[in-house]
Parts: structure tokens; sequence; C-alpha cells
């Protein structure tokens, strides 16, 4: 290497590469096939995306919008809103595919996009390129995305310990664990639609993420004085639609309510944490029948707003079915006083022991109250329609549940049936099984059919309940002394519905079998106790299937009667309930103050 | 007759450098009295968007701070990122990441060549290096999904693993390039006009370059031994056996030959890669990122770019976004302070040449 002659000549040889065909496209007379991981234009799979609007949280360009798109409405689950692509801004990233909570968003092979109208660089993908579905090249699959999949597990008691007492069965969030479980959470809000009571989920989600337990606590207490107990216990509906779920578990959102919630350990806690800012006394007085989730809501907001609230509970506790109908290994006793007295401790006034229609009439309450809310829960138990349903030994699950909420002894032998599916035919199973018996539960459909948890199904099978399915019970067998001694139950085929509906039960002919019990358990559902509502305001009210009918205010025919909870909605869960009190509380404020003018 | 000193505004645009910036000559006649460099055409100020970006969101910006040679950007960041948090990454990640570092020094330095021999008139280099680059941006394309900003490297380890058969890809490109080496070499490196060009021209002095803060080739073209590969390793590097090739002399010749040998290193170094490339994770899952919160700290760390020495220092207040983020390329000392000092004297021909030689690259100037 110099400056010789050899220099010179050297570069001559460039002249055998003449004529040679150049790796490099030559474009456009040849196309370029891209690589099968190739990060093209966007697709959109129009079915799959539920408008969580993830992709353009992370866009760091800020090239993607969520809008509304002819033909896609919002729904349970599905914002209807749909992304739109700056393809001016877009640098290709893929950060949106990365963390697309539904795998709907993927880049193609395509690359060429060529236009003189500005404005259309603005695409949808997947409407303004269907065939895009045919060109997906960069995607994520739940191994390569950013998302978390896996729940953070919950530690419980084992089933074995569990039967030995009424110890509270879920352990709850060490404070990691609930970081931890919260930052999975991508903050779309998807869940507040779904939830009766619209909570400000992703808000208190992101403050324990962040490690702000104090703001979870407040923001839970916003609309939902009873955190804690839907934190134990909530059926949750926001958990069925959470974008995670599409792929994999949904974020814990009722263990991380949970866990905020207990924060806070005691009610001065509570209040000092979340300092509501109490109105002075307006002047103007509401009753409320029944201290359950609807009345007690209702009494909290009015009673912040400066109303004088006063409830009427016929027991000596208040709570209704979250203190006498969900066992204490769900919510325990020390958690329902620590509400109630937070609530008392901020003007909350409960009559205990005060039965209407017995005690004070309806009416009295009327002279006594601007306006009456009822929330009474649904606590008069179906009959089950056997022979021998009187007989000794009988029992109903709400009157059974009540008694040992409250102490009582029920004499259940140990050897318990169950009759029914639901929530309540679950917990009496589960507090019999605590009680030292032997469990089968009868049920008439398929298991996967049954109206309860899958959660508390699971948890009464780990703990030896026995699962009966497609089981009709005929009749109750009683002894000479008119005692239950055993059941008589048919099996059953699934048939399909003529109506379309979901199979039903068929009695297998003949296929009838014994059963020998010390106790038989109904749990096939509850009615509300009207009686104490007189038959000239029953003439005003609407009653439908049980239920009485209300405006979007809560309010009945009867413009000072509001009604909320299981009497007034069918969800027939505490969350719903709430949902009624807090709207209630707009509905009694706006009629109270309106009259005044 | 005494000539007249006159004023030349060079630029903004440059054969053979990428983006835009301007020198302002002072001549007389065609040799250069003084030079003054001129950046501010392109402030693209990345340091201060990442501020307002969470720390993800950083990473497809900053392989934008060099258009030739995103990686090393990619990769600090990532080490940066991970060592404030203590992030482990896998030992197949870091092949990985070694093999991208080493494919993107390869296709650096054909740019390079073309650059070079573009810039004093020989056209036809650029035209085969610029095609036999493609050969690697193909390899890119099918690994990461993108040809020229990959957005590959990503804290905790890639993105994706690699493709079906990309090991044997690999080498086969390596082969070729290695057999082009050859004629690269009657092209370029043993042209005579080439050696009479560069020889002794933008020299830097030797006794004086490291204080000068010169890094890379331009300061193994001075014979000093000095490649963060060798001095602190990082990733992989100290498994892998490779040599540091200097020169002496300091000039753009110097240079040429430097980086002319790197070339066969850099090949040899990714056979080694694929060879022993092991199984396991690709990559060490960072939480949710809209949620991701990297604890206070900072750290500096630095890579081997193929314009020389890169560092990032990185500075996290705990929150979700970085508190500052701070770019420590060569191209700063080497386009800016060496280039005013070295143009004096030189003609004003040369201003290309030399700025190419040095790895001058404006938007890292303006990060």
């Amino acid at each position: 290497m110099a400056f010789d002659i050899k220099g010179i000549l050297s570069p001559f040889k460039a002249l055998n590469q003449m004529g040679k065909h150049p790796h490099t496209v030559k474009f456009p007379y040849e196309e370029k096939v891209t690589a099968p991981r190739y990060r093209g234009l966007h697709f959109n799979d129009l079915e799959e995306c539920i408008g969580c609007g993830t992709c353009s949280t992370i866009c760091q360009n800020k090239a993607i919008d969520m809008i509304n798109i002819e033909g896609i409405d919002p729904s349970s689950g599905d914002t209807g809103l749909r992304p739109r692509v700056d393809n001016g801004r877009c640098c290709w990233c893929a950060l949106c595919v990365e963390v697309c909570p539904t795998g709907s968003l993927s880049l193609t092979t395509d690359y060429i996009y060529v236009t003189e109208d500005a404005d259309s660089f603005l695409w949808t993908p997947g409407v303004d390129n269907p065939e895009g579905k045919e060109k997906k090249s960069f995607v994520s699959d739940s191994e390569h995305s950013l998302l978390e999949y896996a729940r953070v597990p919950m530690r419980e008691l084992e089933g074995s310990e569990r039967v030995k007492s009424f110890a509270e069965v879920v352990l709850g969030y060490s404070e990691e664990e609930a970081r931890k479980e919260a930052e999975r959470c991508i903050g779309c809000g998807i869940c507040t639609d779904n939830c009766p009571v619209h909570m400000h989920i992703p808000e208190y989600i992101n403050a324990i993420a962040h490690g702000n337990d104090e703001d979870a606590i407040r923001i839970i207490y916003d609309n939902n004085p009873l955190g804690e107990t839907c934190g134990k216990v909530c059926t949750r509906r926001c958990e069925e639609i959470c974008a995670i779920s599409k792929r994999g578990e949904p974020v814990a959102i009722r263990w991380l309510k949970r866990y905020a919630t207990e924060r806070a350990a005691n009610e001065e806690m509570v209040k000092e944490i979340v300092n509501p800012t109490i109105l002075p006394p307006n002047g103007h007085s509401v009753g409320i029948i029944g201290a359950g989730p609807s009345g007690l809501t209702a009494a909290y907001y009015l009673a912040m707003r400066g109303f004088n609230v006063e409830i009427y509970e016929s027991k000596a506790h208040a709570g209704g079915m979250i203190m006498y109908g969900i066992p204490k290994y769900r919510l325990p006793l020390d958690s329902i006083d620590k509400q109630i007295e937070y609530m008392e401790s901020i003007g909350v006034k409960i009559h205990y022991n005060t039965m209407v229609g017995k005690d004070v009439t309806l009416e009295e309450l009327h002279q006594k109250h601007e306006a009456v809310f009822v929330g009474i829960g649904f606590e008069k138990p179906y009959s089950i329609g056997l022979t021998n349903e009187e007989a000794e030994g009988s029992i109903q699950a709400v009157n059974f549940l009540r008694a040992i909420n409250s102490d009582k002894h029920v004499e259940i032998g140990d050897k318990v049936v169950v009759i029914g599916g639901g929530n309540v035919a679950i917990d009496a199973a589960r507090v019999s099984r605590r009680l030292g018996a032997d469990v089968t539960i009868l049920y008439r459909r398929r298991v996967q059919d049954m109206p309860a948890d899958w959660e508390e199904i699971e948890g009464a099978e780990d703990e030896g309940v026995h699962i009966k399915p497609q089981a009709i019970p005929l009749e109750l067998i009683t002894n000479e002394n008119g005692r239950v001694v055993a059941i008589k139950y048919a099996n059953a085929e699934m048939v399909p519905d003529p109506k379309g509906g979901r199979p039903r039960p068929k009695i297998i002919e003949g296929d009838e079998h014994i059963i020998e019990t010390t106790a038989v358990i109904g749990a096939i559902g509850q009615e509300a106790d009207y009686s104490f509502i007189s038959e000239k305001i029953k003439s005003q009210i609407e009653i439908k299937r049980g239920r009485i009918v209300v405006n979007e205010s809560q309010q009945t025919g009867v413009e000072w009667l509001f009604a909320g909870g299981d009497i007034a909605n069918n969800r027939a869960d505490a969350i719903s309930a709430i949902a009624d009190g807090f709207r209630a509380t707009k509905g009694i404020e706006k009629f109270i103050l309106n009259k005044e003018n | 007759m005494r000539e007249k000193e006159t004023t030349i505004y060079l630029g903004p645009q440059h054969p053979g450098i990428t983006g835009n910036m301007m020198v302002k000559l002072k001549v007389t006649g065609d040799t250069i009295v003084s030079a003054e460099t001129h950046v501010g055409y392109l402030h693209r100020a990345f340091e201060k968007l990442m501020e307002a970006r969470t720390w993800l969101q950083c990473f497809p910006i900053v392989c934008r701070i060099c258009v030739p040679e995103p990686d090393p950007n990619e990769e600090n960041l990532s080490r940066v990122i991970e060592e404030i948090e203590g992030r482990e990454v896998p030992e197949r990640a870091k092949y990985i990441r070694v093999l991208v570092l080493e494919l993107s020094r390869l296709a650096t330095y054909l740019l390079w060549m073309g650059g070079q021999s573009g810039s004093m008139g020989l056209y036809t280099m650029p035209q085969w290096t610029v095609g036999d680059r493609d050969y690697i941006l193909d390899l890119f394309e099918q690994l990461t999904g993108g040809r020229v900003y990959h957005m590959y490297i990503w804290p905790g380890g890639v993105r994706r693993d690699l493709p079906e058969g990309f090991g044997d890809k690999v080498l086969k490109v390596m082969d070729y390039l290695e057999k082009r080496l050859k004629d690269y070499d009657d092209l370029l490196f043993n042209n005579a006009l080439f050696y009479k060009r560069a020889k002794g021209v933008g020299v830097i002095d030797k006794a004086k370059a490291q204080e000068w803060g010169v890094v890379g080739a331009p300061l193994r073209g001075c014979g000093i031994k000095h490649d963060v590969r060798i001095d602190e390793p990082y990733e992989v590097y100290d498994k892998l056996n490779f040599i540091v090739p200097t020169y002496e002399g300091g000039d753009v010749w110097a240079r040429a030959m430097v980086r002319r040998q790197e070339f066969e290193q850099s090949i040899s170094i990714v056979r080694q890669v694929i060879e022993n490339m092991p199984g396991g994770d690709f990559y060490n899952k960072i939480p949710n990122p809209l949620n991701w919160r990297v604890p206070p700290g900072d750290a500096y760390v630095k890579t081997e770019s193929a314009r020389g020495e890169f560092g990032y220092y990185a500075v996290s207040d705990g929150s979700l976004k970085p508190r500052r983020v701070h770019a420590r390329g060569p191209a700063y000392v080497h386009g800016v302070s060496l280039l005013e000092r070295i143009l004096q004297g030189a003609n004003i021909a040369d201003v290309s040449f030399i700025m190419n030689s040095l790895g001058t690259c404006p938007p890292e100037i303006e990060r």
C-alpha cells in the first residue's frame, strides 16, 4: 500500500464487476419481499380490538388517536373506539403492538403508501386496509407482549385448615404483592363501565402501584363507603371485562381494593385518611329502612351533604345481607364493624331492633322525614316445594346463615344436603363444613351453569363439599318422629331448550336415589317482604316480579319514597345495592331541595 | 501576487456525512487559514425529549441520534437503565446484542467506505458498499423487523429471538463480505490515488489526541490502543478473541487502515458469536411499561461504536420518566473542536474528506 504502479493499476480491477446484477431491488420494476417479522403499516383486527386505547397511550410520537367507527357501537367491555394512525408521525417502533392487550394490533409486510392528500396519512388500520389481515408480520403474542398476563396469586388458608374455624380464608396481598399486581394495570378504564357504581378503578390501582395507599383509600371512598366489603366479597363485574383478561388473568381489582382499604386499620384511621368534607346541617331529614349496603350508602353520602339521616334496622346489627347473609370466613365481623362505626362517626344515626311495620309505620316515617329510602333486601326464602318441607331438619339457608352469623346454635347433625347452586347455597354448604358436617350440594343443572362465583365453587370443593350436579330433589323422607332422615332425588339429563335458552334438566325416569341426611338446607332464592307497606301506598307503586319499579334516581311511584338494593335491581349483589344507594343520594337531594324552592 | 483572505461557507449540505452542518472557512487561495463549525440545522433535542417520555418511550428515540449506526444508542440506553435498576440480562441476549453491534459496525464501515471515497470523487465505491450494506440490512430486517432503525436492543435483553436459520444466513453474508474485501482493497485501500490523497492529510497530533478527547479509529490511527471492548469489556466481549488494530500517522490514511482491519476483526467476532450462541431466554421482561419506575440513581455506561467511545449518562428520580439522559458521543469532539483544529492548513477539497474520516455525525452533535 503505497503510491506505486501497483496502486495505480489496482483500481482498474473494478472493471470485472461490470454487468453484475446488484443485490438491491430495482424499484419499481422489482418488488421487495419483506421479512416475516417486518414492521410495516398497521393492521387492526376490528373484532378483537376493544378500544382500550393502550396503543395510543404508549405511542411516543402521539401518532395514534382513538376514533368512533361507523358500525361499531360501544358495549360492555368495548369502548366502540378504534385506533387511527397518523402515518406521517408514526416511526414503526411497534410499541403499540407490544402493549396491545388483545393482540388485535399488528404491523404488516406492506410498506408503500403514496398519496398527494396529506390528510389521507391518517389511517384507521383494519378499516382502510382490510387486506392487511393476510399480511400480518410483526405481532405480539403473549410470550413477547410487554404486559403481564399472570396474576399475583392470592394466599389462602389450606382447605383442611379452613374447615376448622370461621377464620378468613383469603389472607390478602402483602405490600409488595399489591404493588406488583397493581403494576399490571394498563389504566384503560374499561372496567369502570361494568362497575354498577363506576368506581374510579384505574385511579386507585394507579395509586397503589405507585405506593400511594392513602390516595387509593380516598379515591375508593369517593363513591363507595363500603369499599372494604367490596374488596372482600364483590362480584367484581369489572374483572369480567378487564382488558388483560382477553389473553390472561384479569387484574385482581377486588383484591387490590381489599388491600388498600385494609391499610386503614380502624375507623379513626379511615376518618383521618378520607377526611370527608361534611356540610353543615341543612335542616332536612331522610329516613332509611334497612341498614344494608344500599341504605348505608345513601345514608353516608346524604349525611355528608348535611342531611339528618336516620336508619331503621330491624336487627341488632347493621349490614343487612353482608352482616347476616355472608359467612364470616369471607367477611369478618370486625371489618363490618369498622365500616359501620366510621359511618356513625360522620353522623349517620341507626335505630337498631326497630322493625318498620311493627315498631313504627311507614306513614309515621313519612311524617318525620321528608323522604324515605327503602333498602330491605330479599330475606324471605322461597319454599323448596317438596313434601315434608316443614319437617324438623329442613332449614332455609338464609335463616341458617343468619343464625350462625348471630352466634346461635343450629342443629344440623353430621350429614347435610344443600339444595341450590347460587352463592347462598355455597355459603350454606361451606358453613356446614365448618360445623363438622359432610356436605352434598344437589343442583339441577351442570356445574358450569351454577350462578355461584367459580372461586366460591372451587373453595367449596377444596373444603370437601361434594357437588352433585343434574340432581333434582323429589321428596324429603322423615322418620317416625317427623324428622328429616333422607332426601330422594332423581338424576337428570340436559335437553336443549325449545325456546333457544340454556339447556334444561329433564328427569331420567327410574334413575332415583336416596341420600341419608341429618339436615336439608334449601337455597333456591329469596324474595322481599313488603307487608309493612300499606295498601294505599302499594297501589301507587309498581311491583314487578317481586321488585319495586324505580326511575333513574331510584324514586318509586310515590315521590317521597325511594328504593334500592335487591328489591329494586335484579343483580342482587352488594355493589349494585351500593350503586342504587349512591344514585338515590342524588335523587333524594334533588327531590328535597327542589321541593324547598 | 499576494492572495486575499476569503470567507467560504461550506455546507450545510455536505457530501460524505450524514446530516447537516456548516463549516465557515477563511481561506487564502486553496489553503484554509481557520475553520469555524456551525451546527444547529437539525436541532433535534433528543435529550430533552426523553425527559418528557416514559423510560420505554425513549427507546424508539435514541436510535435516531445516529442514523447510520443506531444500535450503540439502543445498547447504551438499555445498559444504563439496567445498571441503575440492577436488572440481569440473559446470556443469550448478550450474545445477540454483540451480534447486532458488530453487524452494525460492519454496516457503518461500509457506509464510511462509500462516503470516504465519494468525498474524493471515487463514486464506484459507494455504489458497491451501499449495495453490500443491504445484505446486512436484510439481516437486520429479518432479525428486528426494521432495516435502518432496529429498535431491537431494549432493557432486559433483546426484543425477539433469532429467527429460524438466522446464524447460517449471517455466516453466508460474512463469507461474502470477506470475499468482497479483496475488491474494496483493489479499488480503495490499494489505490495509489487514495494513498496520495489521504497520507499526511488531517493529521491529529498524537501527543494531544487524548487530551483533546479523541476516541475510536482516529485515536487508534495515532498509534494509541484504546477500545472500550477491550479496556472495559461489556456484554460478552471478554469471551471473544479479537485484536485492536492501531496505525501510526494520525492522518486520514491511518484512520482508513485502522477501519479496514477492524472490518476483518468484526467479521471474526460475528462468526465467534454465531458459533458460541448459547440457548435460553433472550429477554428478562420489564414490568408493564406504563407503570415502570426505574429506582432512583444514576449511571454511566459506554460502548465502542464504529465512530469511537459512546457513553450514556442517565439519572432517575424514581419516577416513570428519566430525570436526565445525556449522550456523550464522539461526534461533538471530532466534528466540532477537533475538526476546527485540523482543518487549519488543509485544502478546501479535503474538508469533506477529513470530516468523513473523523466520523462526523451532526445528528449526534445536536442530540
